[in-house]
């Protein structure tokens, strides 16, 4: 039941007296808030800018050798011969699809996930008057920003992007003449530096700036997501970093690192010195990668956590299993990163380990989704727009994390290793999964940010929209991948396919339904674009038009972060912050409210 | 509007916000060099012909002892501030950079001699043995081989090498770094001047001998490109050295900063140089694991 | 040493009065004592280190480990005493304990997953 609510509070003047003018409040500020927020906009302009060269693919892909219609002449005129004709050549493809991958995971779901919700919220849960390191702060976000520009100017140099895949494998990589693999590391190399100093500051701003009476078990659950992605970035990243730095040294110093002896490109022998290894790139590389997913998942569930238990009124099932499982995953994702090299020719015994230890990382993962799940029971469940995004990730989360068992499996990996059904399994953990957690996010915390509620009416038509796109996008690739058809085909499978003449006779020839099943995708795929334009609008014009919130605490949230000014000031909190409970008090019995803020002393008792 | 724990530890983790950043950051440098390490471990196993005896043990040697004296006086600049020494603080300190600068001055000189360090190999046998032979005299394929054999450790091997795959080490006439066959050739030289390596175990460099272009298979200086030998090298060394550099710069802004600091906030102070001070031990921590790795293994 | 009772504890907070008595002059002298003689056991170190590289030993995998045995001891004195790591307490152990494991086990698992192949795919023990 809800009782009074909180009066708006005027936010305090700041004790600064003299006025910072524009370029340092909001070009090269330090206030986490404000950082926050740059790395948001930035992040959706890369999220809706990744989007694109993926409609791009998929037209190629649905017909190929066909000019795009209004989009092909300004490729062409922007990229010139590779865009020849306004078709989008293979190697054109290539490089929207390796960087596709590069900037949905680098530049926008990282950057969104975890800098921009991590940087504005985390200060505020822990009570906390910036981060621990505000210049590093912007210094991270200026880095960020400078990794984005070289990866964006990447495409318009002579040869373009990068080519080979968002993973960069050697020696193709290496051997690509052209310089758009330079700018991809190079590009690299300030990404993840960004996210190492991030990284610094998550972790020293939760140890070390708590607020009083704010333990561990104390903490949302999204802090300790964030506290857990941190660590996983800061261990993670690093062997990336040093091999990039012998993939640049292999492609401007001319070394070996990643290219082996006998190595014959076109027909002639390359000049190299030898003595290197492919392999030793891909396990470098996986390293990060495979807990590079887990920073992307892991925010996305401490978002979903925060928005399920402020939307059924009751404390998160649970709290203890999903700290102690959030721990196990951030621990046990750094062993098994080679299930994406099931193919590389490893023998058994590895095989084996890196499979159980697979097997093993699935356990906390499914604990974590069933205490979201088993907190709806008994809840008061408010459907707005947060909502719905927050309870549609979990079971679309549910159908990516199942699909990734036969990966997860050796043998049956050999079958499914780079199909389509690895990039349905992926895209349904990432897109209708974590996607919809930060559009969950996003419509969450937009009235603390701006004052005002996003339209409820465009949300839900976004959200409807977005469901069932996602799932007629990526529900058939499943079945493509099971089929047998290959990833990363430029035409989109037309050679291998029965239609074909030249596969006359081949049992496994791909079948006109597959292909069919191609053209259907692409169209689900322009269907999602249009659904994303409500949320577009919805953005900008909530900012004027929406529906003022009635006071500092609109969704009656129990977390500090609610506990603020709206928008909270620069140093956050109007008085000092002490914390007596836990973070999910909501309908306590006996208490007149139906939540009871972290950090309310505890009411007199009743009568 | 303060944030809490800059200068004062916090009590329950007794830790300083900067000191638990510096630790951190650590932790993701040694997984940086870890990952170097791995690779280094990677391309010497699996390898066939890995050299010894290519970097100056000597001139290694007195660089650690110059590193570890480095170490000690950045710590004795911490201890001297926390005992209100100003002026001991800003002669450890200067110290402490001078050292710094002499050891990145060591490793130039060393690049140096590696840039214009050559190997050759020749097209076909007869040619190689013809070169030998002009090189070190009557028995020259002998002393070349015996070179080769030293180099690599193939005392016990029972794999064997034709004339044609083994390198005759030397110098080019006037020293210049990076020279490549594509270079020379495309400069239009014909031949080059090369004094090549003392024999085994003597210091009498031969006379140089003249070496027609059109008889090299390859020509490489002691350069990445050369063999993963000196790329990893090259790239473990080059990043230790872009630390030492960094850490020196940091160290210096904390020397000319002093005055100003010590006036301002000295307990500040003191913690701002233990942190420089932790990244600078660290930095002398990777060079500890990397010179007997490097130089000695 | 005199011992300073003036700062307050929290409750279950360990009452750790080494650390007051850090600013202590006598106690800074002890310690620059302690970081010269540290200094001494590296340069020894160093020089052993050298030493044994002119002492042929048979056994290539005995070579590799003692040096890094002495490099290890070389590492601990520089971390513990230098860097104050033996005064440091859980949380900073407990960030290195993390990142030393998973290094161990980049290391290790990469060799052994480019070491261990297939049946039927070695050419006279070596790959094919």
């Amino acid at each position: 039941m809800q009782a009074t609510k909180t009066t708006h509070t005027e936010p305090a003047h700041s004790h600064e007296h003299h006025d910072p003018g524009f370029l340092r409040s909001y070009v090269f500020s330090t206030d986490h808030k404000v950082i926050g927020i740059q790395y948001g906009f930035t992040a959706l302009a890369f999220l809706f800018f990744g989007f694109l060269l993926m409609i791009c693919m998929r037209w190629q892909m649905a017909k190929p050798g066909e000019a795009m219609p209004i989009v092909g002449k300004l490729l062409e005129s922007l990229l010139g011969e590779v865009a020849k004709g306004g078709i989008i050549s293979p190697d054109l493809y290539n490089a929207f699809g390796a960087m596709h991958g590069t900037i949905m995971v680098f530049l926008a779901i990282v950057p969104l996930a975890f800098a921009a919700f991590g940087n504005y919220v985390v200060p505020l849960q822990i009570g906390a008057v910036d981060m621990a390191f505000p210049r590093l702060n912007m210094v991270s976000y200026q880095c960020f920003a400078v990794g984005g520009v070289i990866m964006f100017v990447s495409f318009f140099i002579p040869g373009g992007a990068a080519q080979a895949g968002w993973t960069s494998y050697s020696p193709l990589a290496t051997v690509i003449p052209t310089q758009g693999q330079t700018f991809w590391i190079l590009g690299m190399v300030f990404l993840i530096t960004s996210s190492l100093l991030g990284a610094v500051n998550f972790i020293a701003t939760v140890i070390q700036l708590r607020a009083p009476g704010m333990t561990w078990m104390r903490l949302p659950f999204f802090t300790w997501v964030q506290f857990v992605t941190a660590f996983i970035l800061l261990l993670a990243f690093p062997p990336l970093e040093a091999a990039s730095v012998l993939q640049l040294m292999d492609k401007v110093f001319g070394s070996s690192f990643f290219l082996p002896t006998g190595l014959v490109i076109s027909g002639k022998p390359y000049d190299i010195s030898g003595g290197g290894s492919p392999l030793l790139w891909q396990h470098l590389f996986w390293f990060l990668g495979h807990p590079e997913v887990y920073v992307l998942i892991l925010p996305a569930m401490g978002v979903v956590a925060e928005v399920i238990a402020c939307n059924t009124r009751k404390p998160l099932w649970g709290y203890k299993s999903l700290v102690y499982s959030v721990l196990a995953v951030g621990f046990i994702s750094f062993i098994v990163w080679a299930h994406h090299m099931y193919l590389t020719g490893m023998g058994t015994k590895i095989s084996t380990f890196f499979q159980t230890t697979t097997m093993i990382i699935s356990i906390p993962s499914v604990i974590i989704l069933t205490c979201l799940f088993m907190s709806l029971w008994g809840g008061s469940i408010r459907f707005n727009t947060p909502m719905l995004f927050a309870l549609a990730f979990l079971p679309m989360f549910g159908i990516g994390g199942l699909t990734g068992l036969p990966l997860g499996f050796n043998f049956s990996d050999l079958h499914l290793h780079d199909s389509y059904y690895v990039i349905a399994h992926f895209h349904y953990v990432v897109a209708p999964g974590t996607i919809f957690a930060l559009f969950a996010g996003v419509y969450f915390w937009y009235p603390k940010m701006t004052g005002r509620y996003m339209s409820e009416t465009l949300g839900k038509i976004h959200f409807w929209g977005s469901l069932i796109a996602m799932n007629l996008v990526f529900m058939p690739m499943f079945f493509q991948g099971l089929y047998g058809m290959s990833r990363r085909m430029s035409d989109g499978g037309a050679t291998y396919a029965l239609a074909n003449p030249a596969n006359e006779g081949v049992v496994t020839a791909l079948t006109q339904t597959v292909m069919k099943l191609n053209v259907f995708v692409t169209h689900a795929a322009f269907l999602l674009l249009i659904a994303q334009i409500p949320f577009i609008i919805n953005v900008f014009m909530s900012m004027f038009n929406g529906k003022k919130v009635e006071n500092d605490n609109p969704w009656d949230a129990t977390t500090l972060d609610w506990q603020t000014p709206t928008p909270p000031p620069h140093g956050n909190f109007t008085k000092e912050i002490i914390v007596y409970r836990g973070p999910y008090e909501y309908s306590v019995p006996g208490h007149p409210t139906d939540f009871t803020p972290q950090n309310m002393p505890d009411p007199k008792p009743a009568k | 509007m303060e944030i809490p724990y800059t200068v004062k530890p916090r009590p329950d983790t007794g830790l300083y916000n900067a000191k638990l950043g510096i630790w951190l950051f650590l932790a993701s440098e040694v997984m940086l060099f870890g990952g170097l390490f791995s690779a280094y471990i990677l391309l010497r196993v699996s390898s066939d012909l890995w050299p010894h005896g290519m970097v100056s043990i000597p001139v290694g040697t007195f660089n650690t002892f110059v590193l570890i004296a480095s170490s000690v006086t950045v710590v004795m600049s911490w201890a001297s501030l926390k005992l209100g020494k100003l002026s001991a603080f800003k002669g450890y300190m200067a110290a402490t950079i001078v050292c710094a600068l002499g050891f990145l001055g060591v490793k130039s000189f060393e690049y140096y001699a590696k840039f214009t360090h050559y190997d050759v190999w020749f097209k076909d046998e007869a040619t190689a043995k013809k070169y030998f032979t002009a090189a070190y005299g009557e028995k020259g394929e002998e002393a070349t081989r015996k070179l080769f054999v030293e180099r690599f450790h193939l005392h016990n091997t029972k794999a064997t090498y034709d004339a044609n795959q083994i390198q005759l080490t030397g110098h080019l006439f006037g020293n210049p770094m990076f020279a490549t066959l594509k270079k020379l050739t495309s400069a239009k030289q014909e031949t080059i001047q090369f004094t090549p390596d003392a024999p085994f175990g003597t210091h009498d460099h031969p006379k140089a001998i003249e070496v027609k272009l059109s008889d090299v298979q390859r020509l490489s200086a002691y350069v990445p490109a050369h063999s993963t030998y000196f790329a990893i090298y090259f790239t473990i060394t080059a990043l230790h050295g872009l630390h030492v550099l960094g850490g020196a710069i940091v160290l210096a802004y904390f020397l000319f900063t002093a005055d100003h600091w010590w006036k301002k906030s000295p307990e500040q102070m003191a913690n701002r140089v233990e942190v420089g001070g932790l990244f600078w031990h660290f930095v002398d921590l990777v060079w500890i694991f990397l010179f007997p790795i490097i130089y000695l293994l | 040493m005199s011992h300073d009772h003036s700062h307050s504890h929290g409750p279950g907070e360990a009452c750790d009065h080494g650390h007051d008595d850090h600013n202590s002059p006598e106690y800074i002298h002890k310690t620059i004592r302690k970081y010269l003689k540290v200094g001494g056991i590296l340069f020894a170190g160093t020089i052993l280190t050298v030493a044994m590289y002119y002492v042929h030993i048979p056994s290539v995998a005995a070579t590799i480990a003692i040096a890094l045995l002495i490099a290890t001891v070389k590492a601990a004195f520089v971390a513990g005493v230098f860097m104050h790591l033996s005064d440091e307490r859980k949380m900073i152990y407990s960030i290195l304990l993390c990142t030393v494991c998973f290094l161990i086990s980049l290391m290790g698992l990469t060799l052994w997953a480019m070491n261990d192949f297939p049946f039927f795919t070695l050419v006279d023990g070596k790959p094919f």
